[in-house]
């Protein structure tokens, strides 16, 4: 999973650079223009990619720093 | 005058939030500079999105969004989406692992004890400043030139400011905005500086919904939105609606621009403000979610305010097009309203100038004297001053202004040009001092030099190389954003200078690369 979600955020970076439509003006549902509504959708495929980043690959180094503290914290509560 | 009552009103908010959060000042300069690095995710996310998205986020956006079309939402929303995100999740969190374990409250205190060298911050501390000056000038700007713009003929019967159309004179309301940006974050610190960006977040993402809503019903007629926004855009240029107006490597170059989030000084003192490393989760994932919920209008009112029926003249300077939009299609009431959200994304220079303080407090005063030799209440009157100061200076400034999407362009280059060194020092254990310093020195280099080429930025489209370069067998480099060129040339001295100078001694390996 974790390089699937790198490979993912690739992809989002290559997709941003939509150079196929690029002079198309026409709009999406009538609504948007198809350039903006595309980048809108990757701005929300962005939001996907980064949950399973965040899930998936964590960096564990910070997680464990964050617990010695509150192990820190817990003892000082417990002694005073 | 009613657009008026209601920006001064937001304005006294502003100023109680700054009195609440003095109320909570714990006395101590940890305290002041990084809010006892207590912020939860939620809080995290709501200050550290205001603290990015500046006056460059509306103003800029949507006048740019005016003469370029929609492609700016691409060149930059989506962009940062994707790489702001990325910033926080590989430099964000091990940034703020190393500042809470040593205690770090500015950039440069890590990088001198990353690099085992004192000389770094010198050199560091200049550019940090020059171009959190001018990054701080788009607010300053931007929010006069929007007070200006919407109360254009709010003093027509007192026969006041006539040569500014009878509203409040633009240098008048930066003098103002900036005033009570300099009381609330003289008073509430960065906890104060924190709430309100908080409050500003909430303010300026609802009322840049309202504002697309209200002006999509003025300029379509009907009661639904998608045929208002279909009107609205089918009465824009063909050309705004596509990327026509954009060469293609331009907007790739773009895609480098958003790496600047990793080294502005006011984001990383923003990041210690967090409780947790895990309080970062929520910024990463939401963020290119608030992106496009800030960003989508304004790039669709900037096209719209192109076409015809808008009411904003041909050839309109791009800092007033939202002004503009508002005044001529929202009620009084409603246009202070909105207004008051264009000022809340505006007045987020507060952070920058807080940061600037803390640089200067803590990494020359404090660096070169015996720490011992100051009390805490000593170190946040320094800060204080320092903080009077830089905001006079960046008014003055402001006083010859330029397009703010421009600007914000020559600041985001130069802070680009640091990502490297970010970067590199977190995650290359072979970077040395000597590569950092000329790593450095390189950009500032390059950086003045383009800047100087561009006529000071005179050039809106200035490009390099200036000429497309061939590179033999049919290939060439076209002219590009500067910043690819700062970041190559940055990229390759650390690289070269650290592989040939001396490893960084194993103690300091040890104490950042524990794993």
């Amino acid at each position: 999973m974790r390089y699937l979600a790198w490979s993912l955020l690739g992809l989002l970076v290559v997709l941003h650079q939509d150079y196929w439509q690029w002079n198309d003006s026409s709009l999406v549902f009538n609504v948007l223009p198809v350039g903006l509504a595309w980048h809108a959708g990757i701005s929300v495929m962005a939001a996907v990619v980064w949950f399973m980043l965040v899930t998936f690959c964590w960096p564990t180094a910070a997680e464990v720093d964050d617990e010695a503290d509150a192990i820190a914290g817990a003892e000082t509560e417990s002694c005073a | 005058m009613m657009q008026l009552s209601v920006i001064l009103a937001y304005l006294g908010l502003m100023l109680l939030i700054g009195y609440a959060a003095n109320r909570s000042f714990r006395g101590t300069a940890v305290d002041y500079l990084v809010a006892s690095r207590s912020l939860g995710p939620v809080l995290l996310l709501l200050s550290l999105f205001s603290t990015t998205m500046t006056a460059f986020a509306l103003v800029g956006s949507t006048g740019r969004s005016y003469t370029l079309g929609i492609g700016v939402y691409g060149m930059l929303a989506s962009a940062s989406g994707i790489v702001h995100s990325m910033c926080f999740f590989l430099i964000a969190v091990p940034l703020w692992s190393f500042g809470k374990r040593y205690g770090y409250t500015t950039q440069i205190q890590f990088f001198r004890e990353r690099l085992d060298n004192s000389w770094i911050g010198l050199l560091l501390f200049p550019f940090l400043v020059g171009l959190v000056v001018s990054y701080a000038l788009l607010g300053v700007v931007g929010s006069g030139a929007v007070v200006s713009g919407v109360t254009r003929g709010a003093f027509a019967e007192l026969g006041w400011f006539r040569e500014s159309g009878y509203g409040v004179p633009a240098p008048l309301a930066s003098a103002i905005v900036s005033g009570v940006v300099l009381a609330y974050v003289i008073f509430g610190g960065m906890r104060g500086t924190a709430w309100a960006n908080a409050f500003q977040t909430l303010l300026f993402v609802s009322f840049g919904i309202a504002t697309f809503v209200i002006i999509a019903r003025a300029l379509g007629g009907t009661d639904s939105l998608a045929e208002n926004m279909r009107r609205a855009f089918m009465a824009a240029s063909e050309s705004h609606l596509s990327r026509a107006r954009i060469p293609k490597p331009i907007y790739f170059s773009f895609l480098f621009i958003p790496l600047s989030v990793a080294t502005f000084p006011h984001v990383f003192q923003n990041w210690l403000t967090a409780r947790s490393a895990r309080a970062f989760k929520l910024p990463i994932v939401a963020y290119p979610i608030l992106i496009m919920i800030l960003w989508l209008p304004c790039v669709s009112l900037g096209v719209w305010a192109s076409s015809p029926m808008s009411g904003v003249p041909a050839n309109t300077d791009e800092n007033r097009v939202l002004a503009m939009l508002v005044s001529q299609h929202a009620g009084p009431l409603l246009a202070g309203l909105l207004t008051a959200g264009v000022l809340a994304a505006s007045m987020s220079f507060d952070s920058q100038i807080i940061a600037l303080g803390t640089m200067f407090t803590e990494d020359v005063v404090v660096h070169y004297r015996r720490r011992s030799g100051f009390t805490d209440r000593q170190v946040v009157v320094m800060t204080r001053l320092f903080i009077t100061g830089i905001l006079v200076l960046t008014y003055v400034l402001s006083l010859f202004p330029r397009a703010i999407f421009d600007l914000g362009l020559w600041s985001f280059s130069g802070f680009t040009g640091l990502f490297p060194l970010v970067f590199a020092s977190v995650y290359w254990r072979r970077l040395t001092a000597a590569g950092a310093i000329a790593s450095v020195t390189v950009t500032f280099v390059t950086w003045g030099g383009l800047f100087y080429r561009s006529g000071f930025g005179q050039d809106a489209k200035y490009a390099f190389p200036e000429t497309a370069l061939a590179i033999g067998g049919g290939w060439a480099i076209p002219p590009m954003l500067p910043v690819v060129a700062i970041l190559a040339a940055s990229t390759l001295t650390l690289v070269v200078v650290s592989l040939v100078t001396r490893p960084p001694a194993e103690s300091t390996l040890a104490k950042f690369f524990p794993h």
